[in-house]
């Protein structure tokens, strides 16, 4: 059963002023081809490290790793950071074809899958314009649209909505699961938040501990498009949330 | 309606000092050869032009000025990213610059002599060392500001050597840190043109000596004007330039 990403007893550490932590021990993870994937933990529990590796920016401590991607084709991964952390000396256009300027894609196509992405997230006239020029949430669907103009085997998410206000964190919420419905892409979220787990994911993971492991494990069976007041999601994240607190009490 | 106002008082201002200035000579209270009246100045300026003197001295100081901006600009850009990016360098260099740094740029004139003789070269070395500094330091400081995250975002879309990053990120991230020292270096190395050429060099700087040494006085005004008017179109022009190329900015 080999999914698109395979992490095996996978250990992450940091140092900082020449202290080791240990933040992730023994991490076994598959992710499944066309699964939404949410991983929930408190902040340095190591979620964002774990994203880190897997595109390449840290080194695990311990551990294996295996992204199933077609050679030559598509990049394996393509990462969303939590501030949209667009270049500001490029117009919109020229941010979402950033990615694709070392793959060799000449620049007319690169052009072309700009628009076509920023079509997509809803940004479509807004190409000439200076990242300083949009909001919040705007830069974030341009940093989205980044990510997905690499056409990635998985879309890595890095809490993407965490800083937005909650008008627009759940607008944004909705754009992300009709542009996987329209995209099938794989997608990895990290988020603090249970309830937008819940809402966006087919399965949750919880971690929690030090260092932090699997405390929960969660299936969402709801169908989408689902209602945010639907009781079925309130109970799913209360079972979540009972879970986490027998887990962090045994440990 | 303010700005307006504000204009008509620096002008009054400027003309005020003009009357002044012509009135102290004419008056007798001060020496005309040693203070000529600004009202000769355009007589002086006709003539200067019609010999063809004027033409000539500007563009043979031109000529330095641009050169000597170029070579020590792009030699401080180079190695100021050299030392910003790479700390081996850095710290390998950093008692040569303590040593080299505080050496003013004039002190190089016996140096630029016997190496160069009294030749355009050896005005366009003196020039370029005063420049050179300050885009070494600009351009050091400001890749060494560009954010991180910056560098990541490069890295996490497969930008992994580091010609790529400098291309992708160093430069345009350090682009408005660099031209801030570009525009000082702009006004710098006009000192040192003068400067350069009054050890011989044909230029406006040996002109003004010529015509000092000959008592004329208000023909060195003529060259002092025209330095300033030179000044401020450069600035100008570069200042525009400035605005063109940081137009992504807030």
């Amino acid at each position: 059963m080999a999914g698109v990403i395979d992490i095996r007893a996978l250990g992450l550490a940091y140092e900082r002023d020449g202290q080791t932590t240990q933040v992730l021990s023994g991490l076994d993870l598959t992710i499944e081809r066309g699964e939404f994937l949410a991983i929930v933990g408190e902040s340095g529990v190591g979620k964002s490290t774990l994203l880190r590796v897997l595109i390449g920016l840290a080194e695990p401590s311990a551990g294996t790793f295996r992204i199933d991607a077609e050679p030559g084709k598509r990049a394996p991964v393509a990462l969303v950071f939590q501030d949209a952390r667009l270049l500001p000396w490029r117009r919109v256009i020229d941010n979402v074809t950033f990615g694709l300027e070392w793959s060799g894609v000449p620049r007319l196509e690169r052009r072309r899958r700009a628009k076509a992405m920023l079509d997509l997230v809803g940004l479509g006239d807004l190409g000439h314009r200076w990242p300083h020029q949009l909001s919040g949430g705007q830069r974030q669907r341009v940093a989205l649209a980044r990510a997905l103009a690499v056409e990635p085997e998985v879309l890595l998410m890095d809490e993407p909505f965490a800083a937005l206000d909650s008008f627009t964190r759940e607008g944004l919420q909705d754009e992300l699961l009709r542009i996987r419905e329209r995209t099938g892409r794989t997608i990895l979220f990290v988020t603090h938040d249970i309830d937008e787990a819940v809402y966006l994911a087919d399965r949750v993971i919880v971690l929690a501990g030090r260092p932090a492991g699997i405390a929960a494990e969660l299936r969402v069976e709801l169908p989408q498009p689902r209602r945010r007041r639907d009781p079925g999601l309130a109970d799913t994240a209360r079972q979540l949330r009972t879970e986490l607190s027998q887990r962090s009490a045994e440990l | 309606m303010k700005n307006l106002s504000r204009t008509a008082v620096s002008a009054a201002g400027l003309i005020a000092f003009l009357a002044l200035w012509e009135a102290l000579p004419r008056l007798g209270l001060l020496n005309t050869a040693l203070v000529p009246p600004p009202s000769e100045v355009p007589a002086a300026f006709l003539r200067e032009l019609r010999s063809g003197t004027w033409l000539t001295a500007v563009l043979n100081s031109l000529s330095h000025y641009v050169t000597g901006l170029a070579v020590g600009a792009g030699a401080g850009l180079i190695l100021g990213v050299a030392s910003g990016l790479f700390r081996p360098f850095e710290t390998a260099t950093a008692w040569i610059v303590r040593l080299l740094r505080p050496i003013p740029g004039l002190a190089w004139v016996p140096f630029a002599i016997i190496w160069f003789g009294v030749e355009p070269a050896a005005a366009i070395f003196i020039i370029a060392i005063g420049v050179f500094w300050i885009v070494f330091f600009a351009t050091q400081g400001a890749v060494r500001g560009v954010d991180r995250d910056l560098i990541e975002v490069a890295e996490a879309f497969g930008f992994r050597s580091a010609p790529a990053r400098l291309v992708k990120i160093v430069l345009p991230a350090a682009t408005p840190g660099i031209m801030v020292g570009v525009r000082t270096a702009l006004g710098q190395a006009w000192m040192a043109v003068v400067a350069a050429e009054i050890f011989g060099v044909p230029g406006v700087g040996q002109r003004m000596m010529q015509a000092s040494s000959l008592l004329s006085t208000e023909i060195v005004l003529v060259y002092m004007l025209t330095m300033a008017g030179l000044y401020g179109l450069f600035d100008t022009a570069f200042v525009a330039l400035q605005n063109w190329l940081l137009r992504w900015r807030a």
